[in-house]
């Protein structure tokens, strides 16, 4: 048998030479910049947008790198590569954001050349994680592995990362433009109605593959649900009706001020027919053989991110059922933490970084290496990043599960909780981001921790809460079921509670529930309010379904009842 | 009026720093130099020459307290600037055996 290493199996785009070239141009050209600022040759306001277009913030307490992971997908050698940049030139862990990105907090400036050098070497980068251009397109964290996906959406994220990529017209946009797609019309995994541009992948009577089109969603000061501004956009249409929405923006988007800069502004201010006009308007002018998407580049993209090959299994292990059978722990985590496959005898693991008590995103170099291992050995050697701030091994067979469990287990990465009450969205909020009014970590520790135990979170069912530090909504508390949105006042640290939020396709903003409350008070707060709902629901009734049934009342005057 | 102290970053490698009381740049707000209103307006001027030599960047004024001798800041945001993550006491300037000694 040939051995064939697991990475060229691994659901990535493989950069060509021009991509290379273009990268180490690019740090090149960085390297350059920053000795120029070092010397004094580039002023601060000069240097700034040249650091922030390479993904360098300064934040809190240093530097803070934000690297590209593209549709949060990851092969094991970058994860490794990322491992070790950590423990290098950091303190040896990493932060996954919601836009499936990983940040890196004490870095420094003089260090940064190398970084980029060593991100280079494994075909990765900064550049657009900051700025006014279109950022990472992210995607479904099962995608090429859910029974309910439609096309595969990474080859879009691909074709739309590489055609925006330092696309001279998208590079001062009135401000920052965030792309997501969604595998599945049936359940949107990746908040397609919370960004600018949203897209569900979906095929038509004919068996053609097109998109449902959202546009201008978004969180923040001012949280929108992104309209839909075209049923049916047929695949070749894709990048030339981008393009137009883009080209309207530009035009069109306020850049007088910055909190109404969003393209969500623009569509709601310029109201959603008017919108879709103009939009309609230009994309029937450019439609045409420039913008049009050849489906032979969509084979050829498509090609990188060919299924592996799976092995033919039987649908169900038995040796997966009798583990569980035997090992309670084992079992509920299979129950909480592992979905079917589209490949029979295959199953996707969702690697949980929340434990109770632990900084939801946080990972350690040793972890990652440990991760990039099992990938190599269960998932040929491929790791997903999830908005929701965990790992996925997609590609897993039902009868490893077991071993795959003892060995995330024996590096604290078996927790049971994925897409429970304890699987918590949180910013890094005022412990690491000077942007932030509020600590959102201490909260999300606080409530994991409250509600720690499994049989408690299983009861409890399907209920999401959501952590932002500040009105920027990095831990998107506008969509969760609970949200919690961090607020100063007078210097000290408060809490408004939002219930109601949803990030799926029938997104919903949450409603403040009444006045902010201290970090304690809004702790106890959200368990009476989970309380109350386990009182009232009815049987098999969603947290979000009690909540239409009821009305907030109840939940208010729970929430705020004295002890 | 609370006292003032004035912070920033280093360029180099983004430490945060506060002015310190012989007009250099210190790690450790223990030892910053500490001002009323007026003469912290006249400091930060001068601690501006610092961004213009380009050894600092991002230069404000904190609101501080004396507490053990020494000054510490009013806000939170600033508390845990000087310290680090409250919920990694292994990192920032608060894993310091220096701080961890005079904790």
């Amino acid at each position: 048998m040939t051995y064939v290493h697991p990475r060229n199996h691994a659901g990535i785009y493989h950069y060509d030479e021009l991509d290379r070239q273009f990268v180490r141009e690019r740090v090149e050209q960085f390297r350059f910049q920053v000795e120029r600022r070092l010397k004094g040759e580039l002023s601060e306001d000069e240097f700034k947008p040249l650091r922030l277009m390479n993904g360098l913030y300064l934040q809190l307490h240093a530097y803070m790198l934000r690297i590209a992971i593209p549709y949060g997908t990851l092969a094991s050698h970058q994860l490794r590569g990322l491992s070790e940049i950590a423990r290098r030139y950091d303190k040896g862990y990493g932060h996954f954001t919601t836009r499936q990105n990983l940040q890196l907090n004490w870095i420094k400036l003089e260090d940064t050349p190398d970084i980029l050098g060593k991100l280079a070497e494994i075909d990765m980068h900064a550049i657009q994680t900051s700025g006014n251009c279109v950022r990472n397109v992210t995607t479904d964290q099962f995608a090429g592995a859910a029974p309910d996906e439609v096309v595969d959406p990474r080859v879009y994220a691909e074709i739309l990362r590489q055609w925006t990529t330092i696309h001279p017209e998208f590079t001062f946009l009135p401000r920052k433009f965030k792309i997501a797609i969604s595998a599945s019309g049936e359940a949107d995994r990746a908040a397609v109605r919370v960004h600018d541009i949203g897209l569900v992948v979906k095929k038509n009577a004919e068996g053609e593959t097109g998109f449902e089109v959202y546009v201008g969603g978004g969180l923040g000061r001012t949280p929108f649900i992104a309209p839909k501004t075209r049923g049916w956009l047929p695949e070749e249409d894709l990048i030339a009706y981008i393009e137009a929405v883009l080209r309207v923006y530009n035009q069109a988007g306020r850049r007088d001020n910055a909190f109404k800069a969003r393209i969500k502004i623009l569509v709601h201010e310029t109201k959603l027919d008017k919108f879709i006009a103009l939009v309609e308007d230009e994309f029937a002018r450019i439609r045409g053989p420039k913008f049009r998407l050849d489906s032979a580049i969509v084979e050829a993209i498509r090609s990188h991110f060919a299924p592996p090959p799976f092995e033919e299994l039987p649908p169900a292990s038995d040796l997966a059922v009798r583990r569980r059978a035997d090992d309670a722990a084992f079992d509920a985590w299979v129950r909480t933490n592992v979905r079917d496959h589209k490949a029979p005898g295959h199953a996707s693991v969702t690697i949980s970084l929340k434990p109770a008590g632990g900084v939801p995103g946080d990972i350690s170099s040793e972890q990652m290496d440990a991760v990039a291992d099992l990938a190599d050995r269960h998932s040929f050697g491929e790791i997903r990043v999830t908005h929701e701030q965990n790992l996925v091994l997609a590609h897993v067979k039902q009868d490893d599960l077991y071993a795959l469990w003892q060995a995330l287990s024996a590096v604290g990465l078996a927790t049971a909780n994925a897409g429970l009450i304890g699987d918590i969205i949180a910013c890094p909020g005022l412990d690491y981001c000077s942007l932030a009014n509020a600590r959102s970590i201490p909260i999300a520790q606080a409530l994991s921790e409250r509600f720690a135990d499994p049989a408690k979170q299983a009861e409890i069912g399907d209920l999401k809460i959501k952590i932002s530090g500040c009105i920027n909504a990095c831990g998107h508390h506008h969509v969760g079921a609970i949200g919690i949105l961090g607020v100063d006042k007078k210097g000290e640290e408060f809490y408004q509670i939002t219930v109601g939020g949803n990030a799926e396709l029938d997104a919903s903003i949450g409603d403040i529930l009444g006045p902010a409350l201290t970090a304690d008070e809004a702790v106890d707060a959200v368990e009476r309010i989970v309380d109350r709902y386990l009182e009232r629901r009815q049987p098999g009734e969603r947290f979000l379904a009690t909540l239409a049934r009821l009305g907030q009342a109840p939940f208010k005057e729970t929430a705020y009842a004295a002890d | 009026m609370a006292l003032k102290a004035i912070t920033a970053n280093r360029l180099r490698d983004g430490a945060v720093v506060w002015l310190g009381q012989k007009g250099d740049w210190v790690e450790r707000i223990d030892a910053a130099a500490t001002y009323d209103e007026a003469g912290a307006a006249a400091a930060l001027a001068q601690a501006q020459q610092d961004e213009a030599r380009n050894l600092v960047v991002a230069i404000y004024t904190l609101d501080v307290e004396i507490l053990d001798g020494a000054p510490s800041p009013l806000r939170t945001k600033e508390r845990i600037r000087a310290l680090g993550p409250s919920v990694r006491a292994d990192v920032g300037k608060q894993a310091d055996p220096i701080a961890r000694a005079a904790a």
